[in-house]
């Protein structure tokens, strides 16, 4: 499995610290997006790992573990959209 | 079919991660589940639009396979460049993929679109239709539906937002002779992941032409993105089918549409819609339909 990831990045100091072109390192990520939650989603002991939200997550947010799934905070803009089609009400979204 | 992509074999690895789509981007899961299936040989093409915008915020780059913007009218033509480069260098297992929204597919990139096809390069194009420009703020594209209200057809006493009806056009790259295009919706996942599977697997060109609601072009609460895309099935503005050899079939033929009002009034942009209106969409969907039932060989019955 892999994904894009947080990185350290350092503003460029000097002429040379800038790139050369417009290619980049693909999948390098620098900032969070869990400021622009008012919300977040708490999967709670009803779910049944049929993955619908796991699949319908617009920022690809919640992964499967050893014992089920989890959701990486760090990039979840809290939509909502994983509460709305557990078949099950296993998400529960819980005010910031 | 038992080796069909699922959610339970689906890859784990995410390609598209950490981007800034608005929350509820029903384009954003469009891609995501896209390069999911196509996995890291992907070479994703995307024009101006949304997806380049929220994706490469340098140094923030939230693709993790190997991706370029292209011009807004060009995503096709730079398919076909990256396609044949690719070839030329000896890279082998790749899909040069276009990920382009409703206006840089059937308005600005139509003709690079229609050139590739006519070519027949090896190459797939997904049209993640959002029904108007939501990058630039809302403006009408050519598959902004009737009465849709944007900032270009805006809604007053006389005139009800968009007068022209949406543009077929499934059915104008059907009408190219092309050798595989679908429509699909993000409303039904399974479908289009089958889709994207057969697509890739194409030699020569396939487009997909995908829906992909827009939470704040639409006017509906973010969490309401995947429930509208499935009324929109249900009511019958929106149909799964497919073009391969030559032939249209229908993927999903339903009994009996659900209500058309408790569709277009759940959002913001049919807000302003009188009955008269409704009537219009109402006829324009039964017409479509009717030719459909008609004209397209091996209709099948609910999936």
């Amino acid at each position: 499995m892999s994904k894009p990831y947080l990185r350290p990045y350092q503003k460029p100091q000097k002429l040379s610290d800038y790139p050369l072109g417009t290619a980049s390192e693909a999948g390098y990520l620098v900032t969070k997006n869990s400021g622009w939650r008012n919300e977040r989603p708490i999967i709670t002991d009803e779910c049944i790992n049929c993955l619908q939200c796991y699949l319908y997550c617009p920022d690809g947010v919640i992964f499967k573990t050893e014992d089920g799934l989890d959701i990486d905070y760090d990039f979840c803009k809290g939509c909502g959209i994983c509460e709305k089609i557990c078949p099950k009400q296993a998400i529960k979204m819980e005010v910031e | 079919m038992s080796n069909k992509i699922t959610a339970k074999t689906i890859t784990d690895s995410e390609f598209f991660y950490g981007h800034k789509a608005c929350a509820g981007c029903g384009g954003s899961l469009a891609v995501r589940i896209a390069l999911k299936v196509l996995g890291e040989g992907a070479i994703s093409v995307l024009p101006a639009g949304c997806m380049s915008a929220v994706g490469f915020n340098y140094p923030h780059l939230c693709f993790s396979n190997n991706s370029i913007i292209s011009t807004f009218a060009g995503t096709a033509s730079m398919l076909t460049g990256v396609e044949a480069g690719a070839r030329a260098v000896g890279i082998k297992n790749f899909k040069a993929v276009g990920l382009a929204g409703d206006g840089g597919t059937a308005d600005i990139g139509i003709q690079a679109l229609s050139g590739a096809i006519d070519r027949n390069d090896d190459i797939l194009y997904i049209c993640y239709d959002n029904e108007a420009y939501m990058n630039t703020g809302i403006q009408k594209s050519g598959l902004t539906p009737f009465g849709a209200k944007t900032t270009t057809t805006p809604s007053g006493e006389n005139i009800h937002g968009n007068l022209r009806p949406k543009k077929n056009l499934f059915e104008i790259v059907a009408a190219h002779d092309i050798p595989y295009a679908a429509t699909a919706s993000i409303g039904n996942l399974p479908d289009f992941i089958n889709k994207i599977e057969k697509a890739s697997k194409i030699k020569g060109t396939a487009y997909i032409h995908v829906v992909a609601p827009c939470p704040i072009g639409w006017g509906i609460p973010v969490n309401e993105t995947i429930e509208i895309a499935r009324k929109m099935m249900d009511c019958g503005l929106w149909y799964l089918a497919e073009y391969e050899n030559g032939k249209f079939k229908l993927n999903k033929n339903p009994s009996d549409f659900s209500s058309i009002e408790d569709y277009l009034l759940a959002q913001g942009r049919f807000k302003h819609l009188e009955a008269a209106d409704i009537e219009i969409l109402a006829l324009q969907r039964d017409t479509k339909w009717a030719t459909i039932r008609k004209n397209w060989n091996n209709i099948q019955e609910e999936l």
